[in-house]
């Protein structure tokens, strides 16, 4: 039950988040094809109660690296509407002004600190930056978040074994929507499980559907423990359906490689539907939540005016911050 | 000022030393870092002197291990990574040219990358198609990557302590030949990177060169010296950023250019700096710009094959007599570099 482990103010604060990343994405699809917005966006709408269940639980002091798909953890660590929407439209206001777009955001001063469209690359990343909580003597935590399909490339398994043997402690969260691109995991996988395997490493564990933002946060709290109380690695496996195609705004059903969910399906599989039920089953108003979405559309449709009138970077800012 | 003798070997492993002295954030890492044979005796004491903490062996793992490097360094540490073998940094090349360079600007120039990346060159003894590549044109070719070529011992020194200190990814790649070499070193002496250095100077031709290449180019000038020809040797140290300025001074002095790139030339730096020169000094120019560098061909085993893969000595004396006019020097009696008097292998 959500009032066992969530306060009615965070339970509140997590609402936001929710809704604040699935109005961004919404709104992205509204204002997609106007073509003003030239980044290829992959959107993580279903996703969204991973990344801001597993932030829930760790201080803002906590270093998150994360891939293309990373809408949702940006948000969540920042809740910069402002730089988010500035960097999709490639203007001056945007955290890296212009020049990172969708794929590759970051905004190292939040500790969201680098994001990568290869698929894969920042795994190691987190790596450096647990060796370097380590040589420094701080306790916190690393999270890098990646998706089912970063597990088949050789990086992956070279920083499990890294983490393992000098027991960093990093969160490694798998985003696992079950594809890589159109690619389901059967079609990929000479293994049954990820999670027995990296078992074996001597990492702590923990699963979960990632629909569920209660259980990711009841999930990711259990581990965490593990990791202060014995310092070590920990893997978490997050299952979630994506509702979008691979990159862009609409639904790819028609495409044929998977099955559009049931109508009695979408409440299972919708983070925000989900918890929205769970917060009015524990008897919150459903005004309360009304003003919230209220507040957060404005906000967001703020940011986005500005964006569209912000300035693009002058022709002097293409050979800006190569080196120093 | 105090000059001490040194290897060049000796070069690197002070300059490592005395930054991880000043520095607490500084650290080596890297396979076979704190083996007994210690990278060719480049990272002796280090272990012993810092503990495990700050020097340490590795996991095969060349890609994760790279990208462990850039998260330490926007961690605000400053690594040191070692390879052994520059073939080896090519399973780490996703994290090089995908991440290391990019991601300062990707971050709107938020993030800094002190990191220096460390790579041996082999050659001889059976080193090989797979042990003897210097790639520092691949490099070179990324924006957001400086790379370094030391020749002398006092510039292994100097260099690799000014690479440290860099906020930016700096490669730096040491050719195995050269540790052995002895010099001068001055501790208080700083080599800014990206400045060339006249090796030798000479008013009849320059040999532009790239790490061993200067060894080569400093014996042919010392043999055509006997018959009154002066060639002026500059040593490019820094492939990126280019100290253009050193290079074109020189070319529009002596009006002659042989480009002695230790790498192959199709597509090389080579190709780059005949660009440049041809560009700048076009007016000087009274012959166009000669190219040198390994055969269009893998690196072969075996020695007799092997000698035809190598520019040397005698390929930049009879290119330049060539463009100057002259007649063939005798080289009988002549003694050339051979490795069979240092480096007998296995590695």
């Amino acid at each position: 039950m959500m009032q066992d482990i969530l306060t009615k103010e965070e339970s509140l604060g997590l609402y936001r988040k929710l809704v604040l990343a699935r109005f961004c994405e919404e709104k992205i699809c509204q204002e997609y094809f106007k073509d003003e917005m030239k980044t290829p966006v992959h959107l993580g709408i279903g996703g969204e109660g991973i990344p801001i269940g597993v932030h829930h639980c760790l201080p803002p002091s906590t270093k998150a690296f994360g891939t293309y798909r990373n809408h949702s953890l940006y948000l969540a660590m920042t809740e910069d509407t402002d730089g988010f929407f500035g960097e999709l439209y490639g203007k001056r206001n945007g955290p890296a002004k212009g020049k990172a777009g969708s794929m590759h955001l970051s905004l190292p001063e939040k500790n969201f600190v680098a994001t990568s469209a290869v698929v894969g690359t920042t795994v190691p990343l987190a790596l450096g930056a647990a060796f370097a909580n380590t040589y420094r003597g701080s306790d916190d935590v690393v999270t890098v978040f990646f998706g089912d399909g970063a597990v088949e490339e050789g990086a992956f398994w070279e920083s499990i074994n890294f983490a393992a043997l000098r027991r960093l402690k990093i969160l490694f969260v798998c985003e696992d929507n079950g594809l890589a691109i159109h690619t389901h995991a059967r079609q990929r996988r000479g293994f049954k499980s990820l999670l027995n395997i990296v078992e074996a490493f001597d990492f702590y564990k923990g699963s979960g559907d990632g629909s569920d933002l209660t259980e990711v946060i009841r999930v990711t709290r259990q581990v965490t423990r593990q990791m202060q109380d014995k310092p070590g690695p920990a893997l978490l496996n997050f299952t979630y359906h994506r509702f979008l195609e691979h990159v862009g705004p609409r639904e790819d059903f028609d495409a044929g490689y998977r099955q559009k969910p049931e109508p009695e399906d979408i409440k299972r599989l919708d983070p925000v539907l989900r918890f929205e039920e769970e917060l009015k089953e524990s008897g919150l108003q459903a005004q309360a939540l009304e003003a919230i979405r209220c507040e957060v559309q404005e906000k967001i449709d703020r940011s986005v005016k500005t964006a569209q009138q912000a300035p693009f970077p002058p022709p002097e800012e293409l050979f800006a911050d190569v080196l120093i | 000022m105090t000059q001490t003798m040194m290897s060049y070997r000796d070069g690197l492993m002070l300059a490592a030393a005395h930054e991880m002295e000043a520095d607490p954030d500084v650290f080596v890492f890297g396979l076979d870092v704190p083996d007994h044979k210690r990278i060719f005796g480049s990272t002796r004491g280090l272990v012993e002197k810092f503990g495990e903490k700050r020097c340490f062996g590795t996991p095969l793992s060349e890609d994760a291990m790279t990208g462990m490097a850039l998260g330490a360094a926007i961690s605000g540490l400053r690594p040191i990574h070692v390879h052994i073998r520059v073939d080896f940094m090519l399973l780490a090349m996703n994290q090089i040219v995908n991440m290391i360079s990019n991601l300062r600007y990707m971050s709107g120039g938020k993030l800094k990358i002190p990191l220096v990346l460390r790579a041996v060159i082999g050659r001889g003894w059976g080193q090989s198609a797979q042990h003897s590549k210097s790639l520092h044109s691949f490099f070179a070719h990324v924006p957001g990557l400086k790379v370094v070529m030391p020749t002398t011992p006092q510039d292994a020194y100097s260099l690799l302590r000014s690479a440290v200190r860099d906020d930016n990814p700096v490669v730096f790649l040491e050719h195995r030949w050269l540790y052995d070499i002895e010099g001068e070193v001055d501790f208080e002496k700083i080599a800014p990177l990206g400045k060339a250095a006249v090796r030798k100077e000479g008013k009849a031709l320059t040999v532009v060169g790239t790490s061993w290449m200067n060894v080569e180019a400093v014996k042919a000038a010392e043999i055509l010296a006997k018959r009154g020809v002066d060639i002026e040797v500059v040593d490019v140290r820094s492939i990126y950023p280019l100290d253009e300025e050193t290079i074109v001074n020189s070319v529009k002095k002596t009006g002659h250019c042989i480009v002695a790139d230790y790498d192959w030339t199709y597509c090389g730096f080579s190709a780059e700096l005949a660009s440049v020169i041809h560009h700048r000094c076009f007016a000087d120019l009274k012959k166009p710009v000669e190219r040198l560098g390994f055969a269009p061909v893998p690196c072969p085993t075996t020695r007799p094959l092997e000698n035809l893969f190598y520019p040397s000595a005698v390929h930049i004396i009879r290119t330049a007599e060539k463009m100057l006019g002259l007649s063939p020097t005798d080289l009988d009696g002549e003694s050339f570099y051979s490795y069979e008097n240092k480096f007998k292998g296995p590695f």
